[in-house]
């Protein structure tokens, strides 16, 4: 499941929810990612976004993720709009009997994130403003998935 | 066709979104790309940088080979930054 919204989340309260009413769980992983001031020269993030996909294409990703690995639950929680140092930007839950399954999983959909899904980011600070260009060494981290396909079949 | 434009393209542009009739001659997403740079200097610069452009056609990830033909909604955008 993804959320995509402006206001902030509760990392706790989203962790109790996954669980509810569930015994079965035995490894929750969290990334959370927060907007960092890069030595003071960011003070504030915008996040766009292309509403419709990045609701919807995520769950194609949480369905491959859940044919990769035993998973149990997952949630993603992506902010938009305009953020302040130190915000919350991003959330990834994974849920699974072993940690194993959930660490990948979560990384796996990060590295999704970074490299696929349509929102972008524009950092502006005391020199002015600029959109934040795509990193190649996410694209690399992202790439490894399909080697690590490839060479299980 | 409905045109949507993000981050910077859409402020290269000046717009976000904008509903317009294509020539017959434009079939793929570069023959459009090519033509949307003759409409103006800001469309020009917007996709000065055309190859590194990303596509989508009616919200899934094409290339700039892909026919346009029944498309409803074409959006042009750089490589993401989420996450």
């Amino acid at each position: 499941m993804i959320k995509v919204q402006q206001e902030d989340f509760d990392v706790g309260a989203e962790i109790a929810a996954l669980k509810a009413g569930r015994t079965d769980i035995g490894a929750v992983v969290a990334f959370l990612g927060t907007f960092r001031d890069q030595a003071g020269t960011v003070t504030a993030l915008t996040v766009e976004h292309y509403p419709g996909v990045t609701e919807r294409e995520p769950e194609h990703i949480e369905a491959e993720a859940q044919a990769r690995w035993p998973l149990q639950a997952s949630l993603i929680v992506h902010r938009v709009g305009t953020l302040r140092p130190s915000d919350n930007i991003v959330l990834v839950l994974t849920a699974s009997e072993h940690r194993q399954a959930a660490f990948a999983a979560a990384d796996f959909l990060m590295d999704y994130l970074k490299t696929r899904a349509p929102f972008w980011k524009r950092e502006s600070g005391p020199s002015g403003s600029t959109w934040v260009e795509a990193n190649a060494g996410d694209d690399a981290a992202s790439a490894r998935w399909s080697e690590v396909k490839k060479a299980a079949e | 066709m409905r045109l949507l434009y993000f981050a910077w393209v859409k402020e290269k542009t000046g717009i976000g979104a904008e509903d317009i009739e294509l020539p017959a001659t434009v079939s793929t997403i570069a023959d459009l790309m090519s033509w949307l740079k003759t409409r103006g200097p800001e469309f020009e610069h917007a996709f000065a940088r055309g190859e590194v452009i990303r596509a989508a056609i009616d919200q899934t990830h094409v290339r700039h080979d892909a026919r346009i033909c029944g498309a409803r909604e074409i959006a042009f955008f750089p490589p993401v930054t989420g996450g």
